[in-house]
């Protein structure tokens, strides 16, 4: 790596609580080269946002920046002052939010809002070179460069290409670095696909070294040339891409790259228990410790040193046992429960058609799900599987054909189905941080549906404290309120919730959407567990491919409202049939073949 | 006027910061004490109740007693001297603050009550039930509150019990419409579903899902709403149609010895200032309440 081709160097930065001055990043060193993508990533609470923040020079209100320095092109990011720095920001380096619909002016035009860049840096010599940028940017982003288009407000447009335009913003006043804030999450996959091109080909065209912060190991894969994983505020690896999936030399690493949910493998979801120590909680030595089975008292004692693993290049590692973590990935139990015919169904749907508000969105779908069968029901956003699920669930009534539990046909409404029917099917909603009521203990969420059922309360108790050990929570967590829980503990209460009255079918819709990657893989084992323990049958709804083979035996694909295809999960993810579902798989993105073919 | 009423979402900016404040949160009242408004706000509503309740029992003389002459300030055996008729200024002080209490506290309890089943009605059962509801609040909200005080006083004579109507009744729009602007997002949120799901009735959902989580936003604006609800009564007091001619009562009083403010100030000034106060105190609490409630809404105690 030469001085002349990188592009940004961080050295030794440092972000604090303000007021109590514990560390919510420190330590942190990098450098991208121009034209190079650096994908940083982290569970959240690890601290990637706020270094991708702050190479912008900014930090959040109560978070100071202590230490450290950013260069980029020779000037220290952090010593600069007010005017400067505004300067510098979308000049020299620039920022792409997560959610693009937010991050533009709903009252301006899109072609306004890029040429304010210009006009604001004082890009070119007049306005008709900065309004010629406009246009040639927009072209670079792949979007019409039409005057019309130029005029069209952000909500004429569709997310992908609003967030086309947020690119478009960053990339105008061609900076030396841009910081990208997960800015496909909320995207199809055909759409994110599209971007993510787009977002390499403007980096190594035009020379700008890019900052990626994400969650996503697949996206990271596909992307970075190079990946920085954080855990706990610190970097704990920094290598090539290919050498950090094929060679996790972190234990930390070897988890996240076990959890990830692969399409092609056949490997088992890894998870693993317990979270990061937010800021103040850290201990003195390596935080990830407490959850390390290679941990020993060096490693309590004091934070590890940079350690090169890679004796022909750069792989920085902290950690003392760097060279003996051991293999992580599972090979994946062959499915003990094949699927079986209609005959032994315990949920039949006979051309069910949903509509919203009059309009059609779910068409003549028909399927079954047998006694402990798991069946994904994937489509993209907008395909009408949630409507599909939560008709069957009853929380939507606006549908016609039948729906039958154990060949009994069921009302259209929750409230017009019997105790029992309400309480065989149940349902674990997306969000954790919305399906579980603020403000009542988790015990008493999780006892509601016996208490309908008219369990005594001593009994209510003591299935509660069961279920709670089931879920992996300890019975102690019953007093506890939701704000109180991590993403990963609220799901599992409402898992806790949904089984505790003993459902014939169980219905997911998302629920490892909220949750990061460990914290996903320990949300999946469990319910296979429990689906394998209770005989459940199961829909499990999302969006998420690679994550369909580590849970289901069967799968239907939806576009459109209506079931394209529907066959085993091994099939149809290894030879799909249908254009809609090959198409879908070639856009999702993977953690490729490392392994093959890459010397150390 | 408007409460933020957030839902908590995984923010990935605020993530860090976040995780380093402290995790529990105490209630929505212990929260709200732990502000300065709230705490002098508490003191000044409790010692205008105090002197409104206990004040009959130790005032020197009774509410329509003659003293001495009209209007004299320095009169023996009284300590603020006479009023307008000649009856003991600090006596009828103290016997005045119970009408207004009492009236403006039932009404606005009249309109809490009914304000908010509505509003959690039509929150949850949107469509016509809340259009039907909504549209009727809007009818009531066109009617300016003191005219229609006036209209039926002058028409029935000045009754309390008429007066907590009105005030009540006017008092039922607002606080319904605060109610369903709070409960709307509410159940919006999937544990309304989960409920739903598991068959729970409306009732049930309204009053254990929805009530709890609107409860702070609610208080604000009863809170504020008993502020309103003194100011009006004063004022229909100060009219003369609050209570019977030469009852004793702090609206009344400003309004029967204005004439002589130059002469004996303390007729007009105590009452007046008792008023100003209690209003005062009602609404710091109300504020450092609404202050709270938008802190733990953005999930994290206001600091």
């Amino acid at each position: 790596m030469s001085e002349q081709t990188v592009a940004l160097t961080i050295k030794d930065l440092r972000l604090d609580v303000a007021q109590t001055g514990h560390d919510i990043v420190d330590e942190i060193t990098l450098n991208i080269e121009r034209g190079k993508v650096l994908g940083l990533v982290g569970e959240s609470g690890s601290g990637k946002t706020t270094v991708g923040l702050a190479v912008l020079g900014h930090a959040r209100k109560g978070v100071a920046i202590s230490a450290g320095s950013i260069t980029i092109e020779g000037s220290n990011v952090l010593a600069l002052d007010r005017k400067r720095l505004r300067q510098a920001r979308g000049r020299l380096v620039s920022y792409v939010p997560q959610d693009p619909g937010t991050a533009l002016n709903p009252a301006l035009r899109i072609g306004g809002q890029v040429l304010e860049v210009l006009e604001t840096h004082g890009f070119g010599a007049d306005a008709a070179e900065r309004q010629a940028r406009v246009t040639e940017v927009f072209e670079e982003v792949k979007l019409p460069s039409a005057a019309s288009f130029l005029r069209r407000y952000p909500h004429q447009l569709s997310g992908g290409q609003q967030q086309r335009v947020g690119l478009a913003m960053a990339f105008a006043a061609r900076p030396a670095v841009i910081v990208l804030d997960e800015p496909t999450t909320g995207l199809d996959v055909t759409t994110q696909a599209h971007v993510l091109e787009t977002i390499r080909n403007l980096a190594q065209q035009h020379g700008v070294a890019a900052l990626y912060v994400t969650h996503d190991l697949a996206v990271v894969a596909t992307l970075a040339d190079e990946v920085a994983v954080m855990y706990a505020g610190r970097i704990v690896e920094l290598a090539a891409t290919a050498d950090v999936f094929a060679k996790p030399a972190h234990p930390y690493t070897r988890y996240l790259v076990a959890a990830a949910p692969e399409m092609g493998s056949d490997r088992q979801l890894v998870g693993l228990g317990g979270r990061a120590p937010s800021p103040g909680q850290r201990p003195k030595g390596c935080a990830f410790a407490v959850r390390c089975e290679l941990a020993t008292d060096e490693c309590r004692a004091e934070f590890p040193a940079v350690t090169n693993v890679n004796p022909n290049g750069s792989h920085e590692v902290r950690c003392f046992h760097a060279f003996g973590v051991p293999e992580r990935t599972v090979p994946r139990a062959t499915a003990s429960i094949t699927s079986s015919g209609t005959d032994d169904a315990a949920l039949a749907l006979r051309n069910v058609t949903a509509s919203y508000t009059g309009v059609a969105v779910v068409h003549d779908v028909s399927f079954d799900i047998a006694r402990g069968e798991c069946v994904a029901l994937v489509g993209e956003s907008g395909s009408g599987k949630s409507t599909l699920s939560r008709s069957i669930g009853g929380l939507h009534r606006e549908w016609q054909g039948e729906i039958s539990l154990d060949g009994e046909s069921l009302a259209r409404s929750s409230r017009d189905r019997p105790v029992q029917q309400r309480l065989a099917i149940q349902y674990v909603f997306q969000n954790p941080y919305s399906s579980l009521h603020p403000r009542r203990p988790i015990a008493e969420s999780i006892g509601r549906p016996l208490a309908i059922a008219g369990v005594d309360k001593r009994e209510i108790r003591r299935e509660v404290d069961r279920m709670l050990e089931r879920v992996s929570l300890s019975a102690s967590y019953g007093s506890h309120f939701p704000d109180q829980l991590s993403g990963g503990e609220r799901q599992r209460v409402a898992i806790a919730r949904a089984l505790v009255s003993k459902p014939k079918v169980l219905i997911c819709d998302e629920v490892t959407s909220a949750l990061d990657v460990l914290v996903q893989a320990a949300t999946i084992e469990l319910l296979v567990d429990l689906q394998n323990e209770l005989g459940l049958a199961m829909l499990f709804v999302t969006h998420n491919l690679p994550l369909v083979r580590s849970i289901a035996q069967r799968v239907a694909v939806m576009s459109d409202g209506a079931i394209v295809e529907l066959g085993t999960a091994e099939d149809t993810l290894s030879n799909p049939q249908q254009d809609y579902t090959q198409r879908l798989l070639i856009d999702t993105p993977r953690i490729p073949d490392f392994e093959s073919g890459q010397p150390a | 006027m408007t409460y933020p009423v957030t839902v908590p979402v995984d923010d990935t900016i605020d993530e860090t910061l976040d995780s380093a404040v402290a995790t529990s949160q105490p209630g929505l009242m212990r929260s709200a004490w732990g502000l300065w408004r709230t705490r002098i706000g508490v003191a000044l509503v409790v010692l205008l109740v105090g002197i409104a309740i206990v004040g009959p029992w130790v005032a020197p003389y009774g509410a329509s007693e003659f003293v001495g002459t009209a209007n004299m300030r320095d009169v023996p055996g009284t300590w603020l001297g006479t009023d307008y008729f000649g009856q003991d200024v600090w006596s009828r002080f103290l016997h005045g603050g119970r009408s207004i209490l009492f009236l403006a506290t039932v009404s606005t309890l009249i309109g809490f009550l009914f304000g908010s089943a509505i509003g959690l009605i039509a929150a949850y059962n949107r469509g016509r039930i809340d259009d039907v509801l909504m549209r009727f609040m809007d009818v009531i909200l066109a009617f300016p509150q003191l005219l229609l005080a006036l209209v039926a006083l002058t028409t029935v004579g000045p009754k309390p019990w008429l007066i907590i109507s009105i005030v009540g009744f006017t008092t039922i729009p607002r606080i319904a419409r605060i109610t369903r602007g709070a409960a709307v997002p509410v159940v919006e949120r999937d544990f309304v579903a989960a409920a739903e799901a598991l068959g729970e009735s409306r009732f049930r959902i309204i009053t254990r899902e929805l009530l709890p989580n609107v409860i702070g936003p609610l208080l604000v604006e009863a809170n504020l709403r008993l502020t309103y609800a003194i100011g009006i009564i004063a004022g229909l007091g100060f009219l003369g149609f609050a209570t019977e001619r030469n009852a004793a009562d702090w609206g009344l009083m400003v309004q029967e010895n204005r004439v002589a403010l130059s002469v004996q100030p303390w007729g007009t000034v105590l009452p007046a200032i008792a008023i100003a106060l209690l209003t005062v105190g009602t609404g710091l609490i109300s504020d450092g309440l609404s202050r709270t409630v938008a802190g733990i809404d953005r999930g994290r105690p206001d600091s």
